[in-house]
């Protein structure tokens, strides 16, 4: 019998990969919404000769948040005013945010969902009576969104698509506008590069291939950096084969924040975190449910508590945000975990309150039996297509269980924590807002100002983001994230001309930094001998044991699902103590083959990322987000003292952390408050 | 396991440059053993059920079967998927079958226009490359 210490995968990595040099004007690392709207609006802006490159790990068609599909657009602003819009996003996120990116982003996102119609993306609309029509029949019959048609809203912001083909739809004009010989495909960017000479500048990036040895150094003018969120961070509930059902997707690694940090980059509000209630283990979508089926959560008894009098009581302990009539998603998990603390639970979406309640409706208006038959059947399709056009798994759960939603409701339940800044969560990084008079001026350095020339460019000069990346500012999905990653696309091409003399110089040499990004291959080749089992050697650890360390940790004493999100100063200070081993340790992960190099880095990405959020926490001593965390010695909201951002800068220089206290500026009234 | 392939339909897409699922897999689970032909998930405890690989695979040799940790056996959830629509089997674990039919796509694949040739103004403004009008927040209703 063969001893089983051989490397696992079908791409063995070798010890000396080949260094492929590139010298490029504008990088443009990641490939998912933000990216593609990068992609397609540079080049309208850039000469001729600017050399502009895309990196995505994955392949652009199938990569990123969207992937899967989606079902609904959420942010369309439509008829509403811009300002509103702002009033939402705040009072969702407990009040701090930067009200200037928000109404930027208001301003452009529309216009990105018209491109989405024109290049073929399904939405639905309202015929002349009212009657819903699917993409498809909609393109065919009523007028497209510019010209006057009406979309299917569900709340004030979202509207309905057949998303399936969102992914596809999007990449394909961002790479025909590139040109595809410019998008480079299943390359992994690890880490950002500072210039040997100018300080506090970019310069370039290092990464490696998944599918050949190969290091790829890219030396750039100006780079943004769009690689989503972070998931598995925290111990997910399903612990095996589901631990892949993440909400969000799995392979977000907390790359942008990582790699943004380590040059410089302030960060902003990295204790916020999401933990959407969803579906119960398949974490199938909820939005559609409440919204378009006017759907209502039972609890173990029976009671709708939501609406109850004892839910709107402790709601006032949250003023303003609690007043407002759609509650603050972290508002709503407390209510729904304050019912599953005192045991009544388990939650309940009752599915088959809310479909029989349209059948009854018709019923009622005196629908005769064969009409209502077909109503029912697109009732019916409408719920599923929910589920199958971005949360397959969940439909695959209701299979499996023999689950009809017209029969049975199916429990919710609130997540273990993701991070994020594009859905309704608002950690990332600090930015520049747009340079015009009626954003604030604010004197001091950037971690505190409003507008330092380009905006969406982070504190590090020539270092953009936009999506997930862009802090203090949630609520753009998957249309915000295109039009923000548009907006960087002009301000990315100002910038190299406004800096038209910058040569970029790597301080590294080639060599030195393929030899760091290979650091795991090497380790695994000098020690995988030591041992019979190849997983298991004294002189390294191999990515999934140390993911393992990493969730277990967050989870026991960083307010995971184990302590009902419950953390204090005391165990968040154990947290770091750990982190700071599990930092040490990374450099002890080995790989053997390129596949396992890659989930050495982004578990690597995966312990920085989630040191910032605990980082934080620790710093606001107040539990600014209820039902996302909270901390038991300080578990109130406590606007007098911490109505505030908090920021936070890593010198790359001296290894430091700063977490400093930044005041939050209202741009929009606060009377009325929503 | 969630995805997985069937051993008698995958052919390896021949052994060709891409892989078709391998290509389009966006956490890089999905790959080729050149010796056997045939393509594997390599880290099911990692697949998000995105099922990128089943809509992709030429040879309809992929299908996802539930996670093992929270769905009983038995009911399977597959797509046909064409250029316009896709069309979904729910297959129950009572036996029921449920299908579902949406549309994907409005235009031709490889329709979108990117608007090549097409170019900006003025770099010192906001707006975007198609947008004539720039909005700023109504006076009355900023913060005083």
């Amino acid at each position: 019998m063969a001893l089983p210490n051989k490397p696992i995968g079908e791409i063995p990595a070798v010890v000396d990969p080949e260094i492929v040099e590139h010298d490029v004007d504008v990088l443009i690392v990641g490939g998912g919404m933000a990216a593609c709207g990068t992609a397609f609006e540079i080049k309208k802006w850039a000469p001729a000769d600017m050399k502009i490159t895309l990196v995505d790990k994955a392949a652009m068609e199938r990569s990123g948040a969207v992937a899967q599909g989606l079902s609904a657009i959420n942010t369309y602003i439509g008829e509403n005013p811009i300002e509103n819009y702002v009033k939402m996003v705040r009072n969702d996120l407990m009040g701090i945010v930067r009200e200037d990116l928000i109404y930027d982003l208001g301003r452009h996102v529309d216009d990105s969902v018209h491109l989405f119609e024109e290049w073929g993306l399904p939405i639905w609309k309202k015929d002349d009576a009212g009657h819903t029509l699917n993409g498809a029949v909609g393109k065919a019959k009523a007028k497209t969104l510019p010209e006057g048609g009406q979309p299917v809203r569900t709340g004030k912001w979202q509207i309905m698509i057949n998303g399936e083909s969102y992914k596809c739809i999007v990449a394909e004009p961002a790479k025909k506008a590139l040109g595809e010989e410019n998008c480079l495909e299943r390359i992994f960017i690890v880490k950002l590069l500072l210039d040997k000479n100018k300080e506090n500048t970019i310069a370039g990036a290092v990464g490696f291939s998944t599918r050949e040895n190969k290091v790829h150094v890219f030396k750039c003018k100006v780079m943004s950096v769009c690689c989503g969120g972070a998931v598995n961070i925290f111990r997910p509930r399903s612990t095996g084969e589901g631990k892949g059902r993440a909400w969000y997707p799995v392979w977000n690694a907390g790359s942008t924040y990582t790699m943004c940090a380590q040059v410089g980059a302030t960060l902003t509000m990295m204790e916020n975190r999401f933990t959407p209630a969803r579906f119960k283990d398949g974490y199938g979508p909820v939005g559609a449910w409440f919204l378009l089926f006017k759907g209502k959560v039972q609890n173990g008894n029976g009671e709708f508590y939501a609406g109850s009098d004892a839910s709107k009581e402790e709601l006032k302990n949250f003023m303003p945000y609690g007043a407002s009539a759609v509650t603050p998603t972290c508002l709503r998990n407390h209510l729904m975990i304050n019912e599953m603390k005192e045991g009544r639970g388990p939650i309940f979406m009752a599915t088959d309150v809310a479909l029989n309640s349209f059948l009854d409706a018709k019923k009622a208006e005196g629908m005769d039996e064969k009409a209502l038959k077909k109503y029912w059947k697109e009732l019916e399709s409408e719920a599923w297509e929910d589920f199958l056009d971005m949360s397959v798994g969940q439909a695959g759960l209701w299979a499996g269980m023999d689950i009809e939603p017209e029969k049975v409701g199916s429990e919710i339940m609130p997540t273990e924590p993701y991070m994020l800044g594009s859905h309704s969560g608002c950690c990332g990084i600090w930015c520049s807002g747009p340079d015009e008079d009626w954003v604030p001026t604010v004197d001091g350095p950037r971690s505190h100002q409003y507008k330092w020339g380009y905006n969406r460019m982070t504190t590090v000069n020539g270092l953009f983001t936009a999506g997930d990346g862009v802090g203090a500012s949630g609520h753009k999905f998957s249309s915000g994230s295109h039009a923000e990653g548009r907006i960087i696309a002009k301000q990315m091409v100002k910038y190299v001309k406004d800096n038209e003399g910058f040569t970029p110089e790597l301080s590294q040499t080639a060599q030195e930094l393929a030899d760091e990004v290979y650091a795991p291959v090497k380790l695994f080749h000098e020690f995988s001998g030591a041992s019979t089992a190849v997983d298991v050697n004294p002189n390294y650890v191999k990515p999934s044991g140390l993911m393992m360390r990493l969730m277990k940790a967050t989870d026991e004493y960083g307010g995971g699902v184990a302590t009902y999100y419950m953390t204090s100063g005391k165990l968040l200070n154990i947290c770091l103590d750990l982190l700071r081993m599990m930092r040490e340790d990374a450099a002890k992960m080995a790989a053997g083959d390129l596949h396992e190099l890659l989930r050495c880095w982004e578990n690597y990405h995966r312990i920085w990322c989630v040191e910032t959020h605990i980082r934080h926490i620790e710093f606001r001593k107040e539990s600014r987000f209820p039902g996302f965390y909270y901390r038991s010695d300080f578990p109130t909201v406590d606007d007098e003292n911490w109505r505030c951002f908090v920021n936070s800068s890593f010198d790359p220089k001296s290894e430091e952390w700063k977490c400093e206290k930044v005041p939050c500026i209202n741009i929009i009234e606060t009377e009325p408050w929503i | 396991m969630p995805s997985y392939v069937d051993p008698s339909k995958c052919d390896g897409c021949k052994g060709g440059d891409k892989t078709a699922c391998m290509y389009i897999c966006p956490n890089d689970l999905m790959v080729l053993n050149a010796e056997e032909m045939r393509a594997y998930n390599q880290e099911p405890d990692a697949c998000w059920e995105c099922y990128s690989c089943v809509k992709i695979c030429p040879q309809g040799a992929i299908a996802v079967r539930g996670y093992s940790d929270f769905v009983p056996l038995g009911g399977q959830v597959h797509p046909m998927r064409s250029s316009d629509s896709i069309m979904w089997t729910v297959k129950f674990r009572n036996g029921n079958v449920k299908r579902f039919k949406f549309p994907i796509r409005t235009t031709a694949e490889g329709a979108a226009n990117a608007y090549e040739g097409s170019t900006g103004a003025d770099l010192s403004n906001e707006l975007l490359f198609n947008e004539t009008a720039l909005k700023t927040p109504d006076a009355d209703k900023m913060a005083k």
